[in-house]
């Protein structure tokens, strides 16, 4: 009898054949577009799901990266993966910084002071001038990676943003099974017990949060490099808001969940976007209010649901 | 300070809002003792222990454990001291399978409970102390049940397991055996028994059977005051006690 696990193996390699002969059936772009929201969403995940916060400014982190690989890959000549290092690293901080200041918040207070924090990066974005302002930075060289591949072809840096990718979802998988991990589930089922276990929970769950932060910036570095422009919409409260929506709509604290409700966003707003124009806002809100009240568990949620019931197994 | 005493709380009084919930509560809790605390409903029980394990900052007084003020101490750091405590309302991890409860209980003294690049496979190791645990508490056989689908009375036993996980000098319990039926409740009571042989309990309880048959010394709080204070007996015939619990005798 297949179990859980023989399922979710399977999925792995299904994911990763997919992702390996994506680019022969569908455009690069968009493909990498996908894969920068679904690390988004999975690091997104990291923090609603397994550690029960909710962030409503974490585009701020997505932001952040964006403008500083941007910045040092433009200006200063540094190679994109140097960059996207140091994008990384700037996000890294910048979650250290908020994660600090609202980690000892709890629910609505939680989610109104990370948009805060995140409205004031934007407005940091909006006036400084590394960032060019209204315009963003424009024409971000993808050079070579490792002095080796030509990033100019899509294909190429597709399978390098595929690998990055699998990278940011290796290290997330890895944090939710680890002995950190454990305690994290600890906190999101039951806080006060385990604090009467002795756990600190707010370093705990401030770890969390930089990881998360830090795995968005990797994913906002990508995109930099992969749209070769940055703009205020990396950073502004929209993109907080998709990530919710992304990991929502796939399935809360499920491990494939963020990357199908990543994909299923994205593929909706790049077909319905010449389409429908600006219903597309409209539309992203129904879905928003239709995962809330009907299928609340998200796409892949109700389909583990579904597969338990089918075999008469009780969910869990 | 008289090593006698593991615990000692002096004039610890909390205020929510203009109510006095516990005024100038003074307590002592000899080490090795069962100590319980009765009183009727809204009495300031709770009140007290979440004072004790620093859930909630008194609004005067101190508290000393093993001769050393914790007054301004957190929670957790109180907890690793060895004040570890149970609530009143049970409180297990309830998507966590029974063992893996406990072994969050256990899994802090390995030192790597920061390491997220850690296999959680190295938590197995704890696996043998854990089901030593919840076989002390007749749950061994259900070591990989999902907790959320144990009966009320057996996720209080998973509770005490937990707790007994981390091997407290001084174990507060918030009404162990409430809510659950006769037979739950004399193997709760033998329960506390045997782990109190070794360490020190305070618990707030209701049944006056397991009061009576457990305790050492018993505190009477009723209005957020200590009213009486001495072994069963002494307390059983004093008259403002059986006047208190007159309202209340459902629970006696
Ligand atoms: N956070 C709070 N804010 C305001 N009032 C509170 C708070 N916590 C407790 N109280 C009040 O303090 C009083 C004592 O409550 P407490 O829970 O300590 O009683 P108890 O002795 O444990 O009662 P029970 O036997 O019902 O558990 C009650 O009147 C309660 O309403
Ligand atoms: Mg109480």
């Amino acid at each position: 009898m297949p179990n859980l696990s023989k399922v979710r193996l399977a999925g792995y390699g299904a994911l990763l054949a997919a992702g390996l002969v994506a680019p022969f059936v569908a455009y690069p772009i968009f493909l990498m577009h996908a894969l920068c929201f679904a690390l988004f969403a999975c690091a997104f995940n990291l923090l609603l799901g397994y550690t029960g916060l909710l962030s409503f400014g974490h585009a701020a982190f997505f932001g952040t990266a964006a403008y500083v690989t941007g910045h040092v890959v433009k200006t200063m000549a540094v190679p994109p993966g140097l960059g996207v290092l140091a994008g990384t690293a700037a996000a890294t901080a910048v979650g250290f910084v908020f994660g600090s200041l609202v980690i000892r918040r709890q629910g609505i207070y939680f989610a109104m002071i990370t948009l805060a924090l995140a409205q004031l990066m934007y407005f940091f974005f909006l006036q400084t001038s590394f960032t060019g302002g209204e315009d963003g930075i424009q024409g971000i060289p993808r050079g070579h990676f490792l002095w080796m591949v030509n990033l100019a072809d899509d294909r190429k840096l597709y399978y390098v943003v595929l690998a990055t990718f699998l990278f940011g979802f290796v290290v997330i998988h890895r944090t939710i099974h680890s002995p950190f991990g454990q305690v994290l589930k600890a906190i999101r089922e039951n806080e006060p017990r385990a604090v009467s276990l002795g756990y600190d929970v707010n370093k705990y769950k401030l770890l969390a949060f930089v990881i998360s932060a830090g795995l968005s910036g990797l994913a906002g570095a990508m995109y930099a490099i992969v749209f070769t422009f940055v703009t205020l919409t990396s950073s502004d409260w929209h993109t907080s808001g998709e990530v919710v929506l992304m990991t929502l709509l796939g399935g809360l604290g499920t491990v494939f969940g963020p990357i199908v409700g990543a994909f299923a966003v994205v593929t909706l707003q790049t077909q319905l976007a010449d389409k429908v124009g600006s219903l597309v806002t409209v539309i992203m809100g129904a879905m928003f209010i239709g995962c809330v009240l009907l299928f609340r568990r998200g796409i892949v949620g109700e389909a583990v649901g579904l597969y338990n019931r089918v075999l008469g197994r009780r969910p869990y | 300070m008289d090593s006698d005493y593991i615990l000692e709380a002096r004039n610890l009084a909390k205020e929510f809002k203009g109510f006095i919930a516990v005024s100038n509560v003074s307590l002592k809790v000899r080490r090795g003792t069962i100590h319980a605390l009765i009183g009727p409903n809204g009495a300031g029980k709770t009140t007290l222990f979440n004072m004790l394990t620093k859930f909630l900052a008194p609004t005067s007084g101190t508290i000393h454990f093993k001769g050393r003020d914790i007054t301004g101490e957190k929670p957790a750091q109180v907890a690793r001291r060895g004040i570890v405590r149970s609530f009143q309302i049970s409180a297990v991890f309830p998507h966590l399978t029974v063992l893996e409860n406990v072994r969050v209980g256990l899994q802090r003294k390995l030192g790597t409970s920061f390491q997220f690049w850690r296999s959680e496979n190295s938590l197995q190791e704890l696996n043998g102390q854990a089901l030593e645990l919840l076989d002390d508490v007749g749950l061994a056989s259900q070591a990989n049940v999902v907790a959320v689908e144990l009966s009320y009375g057996r996720k209080r036993a998973l509770e005490i397991a937990t707790t007994l996980a981390l091997d407290p000098e001084l174990l507060l319990l918030d009404e162990p055996t409430q809510g659950m039926g006769h037979e739950d409740v004399e193997k709760v009571r033998d329960l506390i028994r045997k782990v109190a042989a070794h360490r020190t309990v305070l618990m707030v309880e209701h049944n006056m059977r397991v009061v009576s048959h457990l305790s050492d010394t018993i505190t009477v709080l009723q209005r957020g005051s200590v009213i009486a204070e001495g072994r069963y007996e002494e307390v059983a015939a004093n008259p403002q006690v059986m006047e208190a619990y007159m309202g209340t005798a459902a629970h006696v």
